[in-house]
């Protein structure tokens, strides 16, 4: 799993609130979504984010409640990979689920900049900050959820009786 | 290696005799749930899945609470969506307009989950159930979907965080406190990933309309579930409302806990989680003059009828704050019919207060009581983050139903105690 993009910052504790407003959570459509994307914490981030840029953030991104609406927001937006110290675990499982690539490493969460350009090689554990060179490790996904990453997401590895 | 109550219900439900934490495993489900924000992509997701039917019509409950009454052409359409899809899938627990609550509140006193058992919701706070010694945690709407199919869900086994509580609450101090409390010492994710194991001889002091309370807020500390040991209470309680034969679980005198915390819950006291994060909790020492334009009473974390019996007895003879407006929530109908023959939504409608249907409204910021750019509420509910109640530059403190209503009398966030001997 190979990522390369710009790299948008927050910090600690962005949650599902900011990440997707509950007014809008009378619809399922992931454009729609994606419009409003950050809005309570970035009202630019919907205007200014594009195709692949990654997301880098702090402590327990994703903290809150568990609607996948989003993670879908994020990936509808166009995000392509999110680095967090950590993520706040139903978040967590719902990205995995969806297949939006999200990965755990507080030392590249801490160093990296806005607007740095990253390249990840995460099947071998590699981040790379290509603006200052720096390069960080994290450990691969457990077998199991990579097999449900692999097939496409949950529903899939169900419907393909990879899981039954 | 001994085990923790949640990972002996977790090693049941996957048919082996020992997990450890760290492991991931395939576990069976007693009940899968869902409401009308995250049921319509569940039910897109199943429809993806192939699967024509669901594993169990009886095990499986879908609640309307988010926005009903629709609120709008778009939430009655999710709602319509999820009608539709429990009339076609014979679904029994299927929960709307008129026999609904909010979901947390509800399965409970229907009698919906027991002890023992693993539940899934998809809603994060599902991890209320843990007051009744269940296995439960929110997930998303792919794992109700894929729950939905085949009666599974995928789990890392948690470590555990032991909470040992000795003593017992003075009065005005609820679960509500109990719970702040923790989060303060804890932090938003000082839980995370983790299970919340509560013991001890000050544990079963408690009412189940605090272990409820205290329970739903596990996950505000970014925890798995938070669980309480059964005991006495939990029997009665699962016995008054049919629920079905408990399976109780205890820990293993030599389970493993990553920590433990010990709280004297008569050293407790009120205490307010002020915004934007239910950790960033202050005592009346240290809380100054706040007026508030809005005071909400509800939600799935203090709707019950202990709640509104706590408020009913403070504002009884009294009157809401001028300019502040006060909104009471009974969280099922069972709840509201009861309140009404207790005679409290008399009590509330007299002083001030605006008497809603159960439903999560202003909660999550849907409807009914959202709050304008730079107003302030003090509410029972459970998150205080950006915008949760309105718009993105309004304030949410959280605190328990008596610092709710005293607040509502003064119009300033206001102790009991300063209400009730003034
Ligand atoms: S009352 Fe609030 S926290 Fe509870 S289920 Fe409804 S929206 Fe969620």
């Amino acid at each position: 799993m190979k990522y390369e993009g710009n790299v948008i910052r927050y910090g600690d504790n962005v949650d599902t609130d900011v990440i997707i407003p509950a007014r809008y959570l009378n619809t399922s459509d992931p454009k729609e979504l994606a419009a409003h994307c950050m809005e309570d914490l970035d009202a630019g981030f919907a205007g200014r984010v594009q195709a692949g840029d990654i997301l880098v953030a702090g402590q327990n991104f994703g903290c809150g409640s568990s609607r996948e609406h989003a993670p879908i927001a994020i990936k509808a937006s166009g995000v392509s990979l999110v680095i967090a110290a950590s993520f706040a675990r139903i978040f967590y499982r719902n990205a995995i689920n969806i297949g939006l690539a999200i990965v755990e490493c507080p030392e590249a969460a801490a160093a990296i900049s806005d607007g740095d350009r990253v390249e990840t090689d995460l099947d071998r554990g590699i981040l790379h900050d290509l603006t200052t060179g720096a390069e960080f490790r994290t450990a691969p996904f457990p077998a199991f959820v990579q097999q449900i990453i692999e097939n496409g997401g949950l529903t899939a590895a169900i419907a393909k009786g990879v899981i039954q | 290696m001994g085990m923790t109550m949640t990972q002996k219900i977790l090693a049941a439900h996957a048919g082996v005799r020992q997990v450890q934490a760290g492991e991931l495993i395939l576990a069976s489900l007693d009940r899968v749930l869902g409401n009308d924000i995250t049921s319509p992509v569940a039910i897109r997701a199943f429809e993806k899945l192939g699967a024509a039917k669901v594993f169990d019509t009886d095990k499986i409950t879908m609640v309307m609470d988010h926005f009903v009454p629709n609120k709008d052409i778009k939430a009655a359409e999710q709602c319509k969506m999820c009608r539709d899809f429990c009339t076609q899938q014979q679904i029994t627990h299927f929960y709307d307009a008129g026999r609904m609550g909010i979901e947390h509140a509800l399965l409970p006193e229907q009698g919906l989950v027991t002890a023992g058992d693993a539940v899934i919701g998809a809603d994060s706070h599902t991890c209320t159930y843990g007051a009744l010694g269940a296995f439960s945690t929110g997930v998303g709407s792919t794992d109700m979907a894929c729950g939905m199919a085949i009666g599974k869900a995928w789990f890392k086994v948690p470590s555990a965080i032991r909470i040992n509580l000795t003593g017992r609450l003075n009065r005005f101090v609820s679960g509500k406190d109990v719970i702040l409390h923790i989060i303060g010492k804890l932090g938003v994710d000082g839980a995370l990933y983790r299970s919340m194991e509560f013991t001890g001889a000050g544990m079963h002091t408690l009412s189940m309309s605090d272990r409820l309370c205290i329970a739903n807020m596990a996950i505000e500390a970014g925890a798995k579930n938070g669980i309480f040991e059964v005991d006495d209470i939990t029997l009665t309680y699962l016995r008054e409302h049919g629920a079905a034969e408990p399976r109780i679980y205890q820990a293993d005198s030599d389970a493993v806990y990553e920590e433990t915390l010990s709280i004297d819950l008569s050293a407790i006291k009120p205490t307010v989680a002020f915004p934007h994060l239910p950790e960033n909790t202050k005592t009346f020492d240290e809380i100054g003059e706040i007026p508030v334009d809005q005071v909400v009473i509800g939600s799935c974390t203090n709707g019950r009828l202990e709640d509104l019996e706590i408020a009913a007895e403070i504002l009884k003879g009294r009157t809401c704050a001028k300019n502040v407006r006060v909104i009471v929530i009974p969280a099922t109908q069972q709840i509201y019919l009861d309140a009404m023959e207790k005679g409290l939504l008399r009590i509330f409608v007299e002083s001030g207060a605006v008497v809603s249907t159960p439903t999560c409204g202003p909660c999550l910021g849907g409807y009914m009581g959202i709050l304008a750019a730079g107003e302030r509420a003090v509410t029972t509910t459970n998150r205080n983050f950006v915008g949760r109640m309105g718009h993105p530059e309004s304030e949410v403190y959280l605190a328990s139903p008596a610092v709710a209503a005293a607040s509502a009398v003064t119009g300033r966030i206001s102790s009991p105690e300063e209400v009730m001997n003034a």
